[in-house]
């Protein structure tokens, strides 16, 4: 490996790169189509109500229905009612992404008929300080109301706050390492599978097989111009995630490793998938195969976390499942350990098909 | 002097089809050879052995004393090659080109010296696909000449240019040659085969079926001089009968063939004895071309052979 050779070819691959409209439009503009289309479809519900998540252990009395129906009639807040388990309730919440709780306690209505002080439980969270506002100001105008209505404005209902975890996450948050890791996988595979067999029938592998330029050079100019393309992807995407749509993400030191394994990987594998394939055609297929059952199984547009079991473990055998799960756990979750497990493991990876794709790609026919 | 190429029975199957069928030639280092063959004959399928893109299916190879199919590396360091059917990135500008093999070959070539030594500065700015024909061949040329090569392997240089440009790919081959690079051309101009190239092989159906230099081709497979006059075919009759020499007599023109220098004056003592009216008189000889054309006519069951003596 020389290093010159290898920036020389890294000025033709960047040129080749700049000078073709589609691939800029692929880099720069389509990361923000995407994140604006998704990220439109998914908030589009919450824009007027704030969804109020309520648990009711005062098992649908009428009054405890009748509070809640009025709680509906403020506008400000959607109520939905839910039937978890009591103790875990907030970390529900937290799971759920959803921002604001509400508990009515059992007993609620014995207590309010008669005239006795009983506290419902609203739970909050720190990060969404308008959801909570509202609900806060919507609960306590609806309990005064009742105050007021039963018993000459002795407070009955008091209102007790929590603080759900640390954070709450909503589809957004999620949605972005998840649209990065698409890039990363998509951006190589589909054009690293398509150079290896044009190159091949237009003749360039083989003009570039008379030069000094080895086979593994050649690869690391690409990755590096890919590794590259991502930093400025996943900057793309964070910034209009969080701009467009107010996501929550921590950017962090943690994702570089990711940023780099991930390109790294996918470029040997397109690589390695345009080289075995004999025919323009038959690489794009294999490409295909690898690349689509990845691009919507690895937690890119849905958490794995919300699929049926089988299909959980089938995501556990991809890849790219791996590259996201870390860069969650690096910009939702602030797991360490979890993060480094993953890019450890995305690192073997690559290691390994990048050496694959040395190997198996020629330059020259026999 | 020394051997650049030697080829010892080569032969190159492509699955059943025998594309290069035992064929042996050498290069002498300096010289510049013309490979000559019709389509398919089993050019590029040869040059490509030798510039260790293709794996030879038997006989020995040695190209600058290095075997180039398990030698490529150090081999392609020393030589310079156009492919036929050029090819290079598509948004990349010639000037780009010639800097990026600079780089890779570690050469500090000055890329407008080289681009107007092939012609090509109007273009050294515009991107690969806005490039003729003709101008891809020649940054071709011109990329086969950035490290400075011991040997040039040139598959058609000059197919699709136009005669100008072809006169200046030729000064560049001159110039190689004079500079005691070797160069291996192969081309379908036999004209610029005889004008150009030291030493001539003909290669059809993967065969070598003429070799040496164009003189000795053509004095060995060519017809012999003759004589032309535009004359009526009473002309051709009367030599005919005086001088004992095969006269030919075809659209008012008369063809006597030449055995021995002598025989130009006879001809034309008897032409002025015998009073029948002729105009200018020209010497005629088969170019390279005639006995190219004749040779693989010959071999292709006669089916060219009317028009090789025509
Ligand atoms: N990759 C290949 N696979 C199978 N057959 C091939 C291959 N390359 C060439 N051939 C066949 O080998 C024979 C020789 O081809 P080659 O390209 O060497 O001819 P050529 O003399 O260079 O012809 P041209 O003057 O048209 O360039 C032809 O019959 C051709 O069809
Ligand atoms: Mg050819």
């Amino acid at each position: 490996m020389r290093l010159g050779r290898i920036t020389a070819d890294l000025k033709i691959v960047v040129r080749s790169y700049l000078r073709n409209p589609v691939a800029l439009f692929f880099s720069l503009i389509f990361p923000i189509i995407l994140i604006g289309l998704f990220g439109l479809i998914f908030s589009a519900t919450g824009n007027s109500a704030v969804p109020l998540t309520v648990l009711n252990l005062d098992h649908n009395s009428p009054v405890s229905v009748q509070y809640l129906a009025e709680l509906n009639n403020t506008t400000f807040v959607k109520v939905q009612v839910v039937n978890w388990n009591a103790s875990g309730f907030a970390s529900q919440l937290g799971r759920n992404g959803d921002p604001v709780g509400l508990v009515i306690p059992s007993g609620f209505e014995a207590s309010y008929l008669a005239h006795r002080p009983v506290n419902v439980t609203v739970y909050t969270n720190l990060a969404d300080a308008a959801s909570s506002g509202e609900v806060l100001g919507a609960v306590q105008g609806v309990s005064s109301f009742f105050n007021l209505h039963a018993s000459n404005g002795s407070a009955i209902i008091g209102i007790t706050q929590q603080h759900v975890g640390s954070q709450v996450y909503t589809y957004i948050d999620y949605l972005i390492p998840g649209l990065i890791g698409f890039s990363i996988l998509t951006s190589p595979m589909f054009s690293m599978v398509d150079i290896a067999a044009s190159y091949r029938k237009e003749g360039i592998f083989r003009e570039l097989s008379l030069t000094p330029l080895t086979r593994s050079e050649w690869l690391t100019s690409h990755i590096l111009w890919y590794v590259a393309l991502t930093f400025v992807t996943a900057g793309i995407m964070i910034g209009a995630g969080v701009e467009l749509f107010g996501a929550h993400v921590t950017i962090s030191l943690g994702l570089v490793p990711f940023l780099i394994a991930g390109p790294l990987l996918f470029v040997s594998l397109g690589m390695l998938a345009g080289s075995v394939a004999k025919t323009p055609e038959s690489a794009a297929l294999i490409g295909n195969i690898i690349t689509f059952p990845m691009m919507f199984l690895s937690g890119t547009f849905f958490q794995v976390s919300l699929f049926p079991p089988a299909l959980q473990s089938f995501a556990h055998i991809l890849p790219l499942y791996y590259v996201i799960d870390g860069m969650d756990q690096v910009m939702l979750f602030a797991n360490t350990t979890r993060a480094l497990f993953d890019v450890l493991g995305v690192f073997a990876a690559a290691i390994v098909v990048f050496l694959l794709a040395v190997r198996f790609f020629k330059w020259r026919d026999e | 002097m020394a051997t650049a190429i030697e080829v010892q029975n080569l032969s190159k199957e492509y699955g059943p089809l025998r594309a290069v069928d035992g064929i042996s030639f050498r290069v002498r280092v300096g010289e510049v050879f013309a490979f000559l063959g019709p389509n398919g004959a089993g050019k590029t399928t040869t040059v490509e052995i030798l510039e260790g893109l293709r794996r030879a299916t038997g006989g020995s190879v040695s190209v600058l004393g290095l075997d180039p199919w398990s030698d490529a590396y150090r081999l392609h360091l020393r030589i310079g090659v156009i492919p036929q059917d050029f090819r290079f990135f598509e948004k990349i500008t010639p000037r780009e080109a010639v800097q990026y093999y600079g780089s890779l070959f570690h050469t500090k070539p000055d890329p407008d010296e080289l681009l107007s030594r092939v012609q090509l500065s109007d273009k050294a700015s515009s991107r690969f696909d806005t490039l003729s024909g003709g101008q891809k061949q020649k940054l071709g040329l011109a990329l086969a000449l950035t490290n400075d090569p011991e040997t040039c392997f040139l598959d058609e240089p000059t197919t699709g240019l136009d005669p100008t440009a072809r006169r200046a790919i030729w000064r560049v081959i001159r110039t190689l040659k004079s500079e005691g690079r070797t160069v291996f051309l192969t081309t379908h101009y036999l004209e610029e085969a005889e004008v150009l190239a030291d030493q001539v092989a003909i290669i059809h159906h993967g065969r070598i079926i003429a070799a040496g230099t164009p003189n000795e081709i053509i004095t060995a497979h060519g017809r012999p001089g003759r004589l032309r006059f535009q004359a009526p075919p009473a002309l051709a009759e009367y030599l005919r009968a005086r001088l004992g020499l095969t006269v030919v007599s075809m659209d008012s023109r008369v063809d006597v063939e030449l055995r021995e220098k002598t025989d130009a004056l006879r001809v034309l003592s008897a032409v002025e004895a015998s009073g029948l009216p002729w105009q200018n008189f020209t010497t005629v000889q088969d170019t390279l071309e005639d006995v190219f054309v004749r040779l693989v006519g010959e071999m292709d069951d006669g089916a060219l052979k009317s028009e090789a003596d025509g």
